[in-house]
């Protein structure tokens, strides 16, 4: 009898899974099956671009089936629950699907419904977020008439997909101001929950003095509670104010619901897995991959992709009856856009935060880690291409899924000579 | 890693004064810990350190602000009254764990 890969969600992780498995497993051998609910494939990292005229919404969605490989069966419906005991998941059209193997990877999903007052009369009149289609597409329309006043941007709480794209939307939206003359009569204010600009103390100090350099306010250390529509106004637990007129908003992420109808989720859904393998700490045959998983890295195409690569190998060897001997290192790599056509790269892991240094080369790069330059402002255009046709696709890029310390240094100047590869 | 001595303990810490082996702790010394950032612990912060200590020997992470409202049942509002200013911080370190991680 054939064996059954069912994957849950056709995103970045899922695409490329089923992808690059049906490359190595045989047909005859082995079924492959992605669930989704729909056969849109959103570009998420053009989001940022839309509410500025940046990118025209037409860029940005893509069918999903497309960039299935042949040989894949692509099932379009709604999750009910997965029987981890069983092996079977139930779609809520009430078929079931049987498994040897699942890989749970519906990602996270921004929840204006859990912070009180958010969705409510002021959503997208007053309150708005970019980090799904309809919210980016509405967000640059109550721009085109934005002409002074408090504008606010807010994360909720952490973890969030892409942690810098708040930081990102603030440069552009700086910029974006000053080329409508518009700066000077605009307040422009970052609200987070977390003690600076960004977690890691380097990028942290440097992408804040970059939030200073632009006179952008800071509000850090703020865990909103709920939010005063009637006086626009976000409320802390510790009963802080924050008024504004135009609100963007990162919204609670969470993982897919039926994570949590199935028993698998901790407290915001997402699936307790080791952090090296990816496997569930519970179900040895169910892995999850990408942002669904509760591993301590960023929720980032980058962190899918690298992983995805650490995960086909050691599926290889896991059916092959072989231990799994490659270990993910929580390798991210972001490209943070500043506005003015210029942008900085970082790359870090689960030990190592965010240094100084180039990319993808040692010492070569063409691309400067933690500095301002316009190559990484086309590196991050460059990207689109690359993810539509190199990277889903499951075709090889010569990237490394481990982090280097080759040439890195700390702002004092003290290199890394070490390698960890 | 610095050592130093707090109510007779020698404990390990790290350059913010966070314990660095949480098995160096003891509840004596949570009170000491807690009496260096300003806060006299009562029954209910008890209940909530006692939480962070049972839910990181299982999940071997320290436990953010959300987790110990949904799962260790003190409403965030609490925490925030009873830990002021940066609850989720202040928390962990009278635990002797870790500061949380950011979730980059």
């Amino acid at each position: 009898m054939k064996k059954r890969l069912l994957v849950l969600g056709a995103g970045t992780a899922g695409t490329m899974i089923v992808n690059k498995l049906r490359h190595h497993l045989p047909a005859a051998q082995w079924s492959i099956t992605v669930v989704d609910r729909d056969d849109v494939h959103p570009y998420q990292p053009g989001y940022l671009f839309v509410p500025f005229g940046l990118l025209a919404p037409e860029q940005i969605n893509r069918s999903r089936h497309a960039f299935l490989a042949d040989g894949v069966d692509f099932v379009i419906a709604d999750v009910d629950r997965v029987d981890a005991p069983a092996s079977t998941v139930t779609l809520t059209d009430g078929r079931v699907l049987e498994y040897d193997y699942l890989v749970i990877a519906s990602g996270t999903t921004p929840r204006p419904d859990q912070t009180p007052g958010m969705l409510g009369d002021e959503w997208q009149r007053s309150i708005f977020d970019f980090f799904t289609f309809d919210g980016a597409v509405a967000l640059s329309k109550a721009l085109q008439s934005f002409t002074h006043g408090r504008f606010v941007v807010h994360i909720t709480d952490m973890p969030i997909k892409c942690p810098v794209a708040p930081l990102e939307f603030t440069f552009l939206a700086d910029a974006w101001l000053r080329e409508q003359g518009l700066r000077d009569r605009v307040d422009l204010v970052y609200v987070t929950p977390l003690p600076g600009a960004f977690t890691k103390p380097i990028s942290s100090e440097r992408l804040g003095s970059m939030l200073d350099e632009r006179k952008i306010t800071v509000e850090s250390d703020f865990l909103v509670e709920h939010i005063d529509t009637e006086n626009k106004t976000l409320v802390s637990y510790d009963e802080r104010e924050v008024p504004f007129d135009l609100l963007v908003t990162i919204p609670l992420n969470m993982g897919a619901d039926f994570v949590a109808r199935s028993g698998l989720g901790d407290e915001l859904n997402y699936v307790p897995v080791d952090k090296h393998t990816l496997q569930s700490t519970t179900y040895p045959n169910l892995f999850a991959v990408g942002d669904a998983s509760d591993i301590p890295a960023s929720k980032a195409g980058s962190v899918a992709h690298f992983s995805v690569e650490i995960f086909v190998d050691n599926f290889l060897q896991l059916i092959a009856g072989k231990p799994m001997t490659r270990s993910f290192d929580g390798h991210a790599n972001c490209f943070i856009e500043t506005g003015n056509g210029k942008g900085l790269l970082i790359d870090f892991n689960y030990e190592t935060e965010p240094l100084l240094g180039k990319f993808p080369l040692p010492v070569a790069g063409p691309f400067d880690l933690l500095k301002e330059t316009r190559a990484n402002h086309l590196g991050k255009l460059a990207f689109r291409w690359i993810y539509w046709n190199i990277l889903l696709p499951g075709r090889p890029l010569p990237l490394p899924s481990h982090m280097s310390m080759v040439g890195k240094t700390q702002p004092n100047g003290a290199t890394k000579t070490l390698a960890t590869k | 890693m610095p050592v130093t001595t707090l109510s007779g303990h020698q404990i390990h810490v790290n350059d913010e004064g966070f314990l660095t082996d949480p098995s160096e702790w003891d509840e004596e010394l949570g009170t000491a810990l807690a009496a260096q950032i300003g806060i006299t612990m009562t029954d209910e912060h008890w209940k909530v350190v006692r939480y962070l200590r049972a839910d990181f020997a299982t999940q071997g992470e320290t436990a953010t602000l959300r987790r110990v409202s949904t799962n260790g049942g003190v409403p965030v509002k609490q925490l925030f009254a009873m830990f002021p200013q940066k609850p989720a911080k202040k928390m962990a370190y009278i635990a002797g764990l870790p500061k949380p991680q950011g979730c980059v």
